[in-house]
């Protein structure tokens, strides 16, 4: 479990980005961290991850303070950063390297992945693209069996068939111990694989509700003319038409449109939340 | 797989297992793919397809056995049909009536489309 209990945080001399921030993150889900530029999502991922310290309050992973950075917590969360520097060596000689500090990695499952993502362990990595890169960190953090993985726009830079495949790979990978936090703008590739979606926005989180509850809670609609105003939570224009979330009264559960969802909860955060108050969903 | 925009994941996914069942792909008795096998196929969350799964086991037409897996009820394609009939004629009807009678079509004149369709 990842617990973030009343957390306090400013950089020197900046105005407070965390004023307060409480977070419980639960086994066996894939959680969508959303939020604009700037809105603390990588803040919040390095309190996880130890990289940060809360001023005040807690920050807990696995029963341990993420801050003291302890190796039997460490060993158990795997991070891939949006932007990374990998060193001039090859595939095998970063793993061997960094393989000694999971004690779970498993080099069958790695080199499952890495065949599924068209990689060489004998290349150099300096010759690798951006993207390449990006599934080869996918793999080894995967193979590492880390139960927090914590992943930063994981499909920026994969091409068409590696979202598919990163895709498959992450539904294989979820299970019953594991906490999946993916911070993403891509919500188009990975909708279909989050459970949770928490959204953050000025150091809050505004939003923090399970896929299958908002899909039976509201519903999502690309032409809203003839739909009673009262039962409109949020309207835009989409292609000379408007389109929005209706609050779901059919008794059938919708399909959620992460993107339009996303802006109601930037848009009118209040609105939205209100439509599930009183309202808690057990899996 | 391609979703469509208004209807739930998981029941889209269990859609597609009423297809296999209807088509004869899956008969009575067989072992269908576990949870994860399918939420691997669909690239969806296991427990959007766990949901699929509980779907169809509470409408009797999967059956689990305990640490084996799931299998298609003695009576499932039945059920399958009665579920899609059922369905057909609440959701799909209706909005076939209403362009029916935009139109102007009549019974009868389906029946010559019905009967055109048939000979093909």
């Amino acid at each position: 479990m990842v617990e973030l209990k009343n957390v306090q945080f400013r950089y020197k001399k900046k105005r407070v980005l965390f004023d307060n921030l409480t977070l419980t993150l639960y086994p066996g889900f894939i959680y969508g961290l959303l939020g604009k530029n700037g809105a603390g999502k990588s803040s919040l991922l390095k309190h996880v991850a130890g990289l940060l310290y809360p001023n005040s309050g807690e920050c807990n992973v696995f029963g341990y303070k993420a801050q003291t950075r302890n190796p039997e917590m460490l060993q158990d969360i795997y991070v891939v950063p949006e932007e990374f520097a990998l060193p001039n060596m090859s595939l095998a000689a970063y793993v061997k390297t960094n393989a000694v500090f999971y004690s779970r990695f498993n080099y069958e499952q790695l080199n499952s992945y890495l065949v599924e993502f068209e990689l060489t362990d004998s290349a150099n990595l300096s010759t690798l693209s951006y993207g390449q890169k990006k599934k080869f960190l996918i793999a080894i953090a995967l193979a590492t069996n880390a139960r927090l993985l914590i992943l930063d726009e994981p499909t920026n830079g994969l091409d068409i068939p590696s979202k598919s495949q990163f895709r498959k790979i992450m539904a294989s990978a979820l299970n019953e111990e594991k906490i999946i936090i993916i911070s993403t703008h891509q919500v188009r590739d990975l909708e279909n694989l989050i459970d949770n979606i928490v959204v953050l926005e000025h150091g809050h989180i505004i939003f923090n509700r399970n896929m299958a509850e908002i899909s039976e809670k509201v519903a999502f609609e690309y032409n809203l003319a003839g739909i009673p105003d009262d039962e409109v939570l949020y309207a835009e224009e989409l292609h000379g038409r408007k389109a929005g979330i209706v609050k779901n009264l059919s008794g059938h559960d919708s399909r959620v449109d992460l993107e339009l969802l996303f802006n109601g909860i930037i848009k009118d955060a209040e609105n939205i939340d209100k439509h599930f108050t009183n309202y808690s969903y057990e899996y | 797989m391609e979703f469509k925009d208004n209807q739930a994941i998981y029941l889209q996914i269990a859609n597609r297992f009423f297809e296999n069942i209807l088509k004869g792909k899956w008969t009575s008795g067989d072992k269908i793919p576990s949870i994860r096998d399918m939420a691997v196929e669909f690239e969806v969350n296991p427990n959007t397809t766990m949901r699929t799964f509980n779907y169809l086991q509470d409408k009797g037409i999967i059956y689990n056995k305990r640490g084996i897996g799931y299998f298609l009820a003695d009576d499932g394609l039945e059920k399958t049909i009665a579920l899609k009939k059922e369905q057909f004629v609440e959701e799909e009807l209706p909005v076939f009536f209403k362009t029916m009678s935009l139109l102007g079509l009549s019974l009868d004149d389906l029946k010559a489309y019905f009967s055109k369709y048939s000979n093909n």
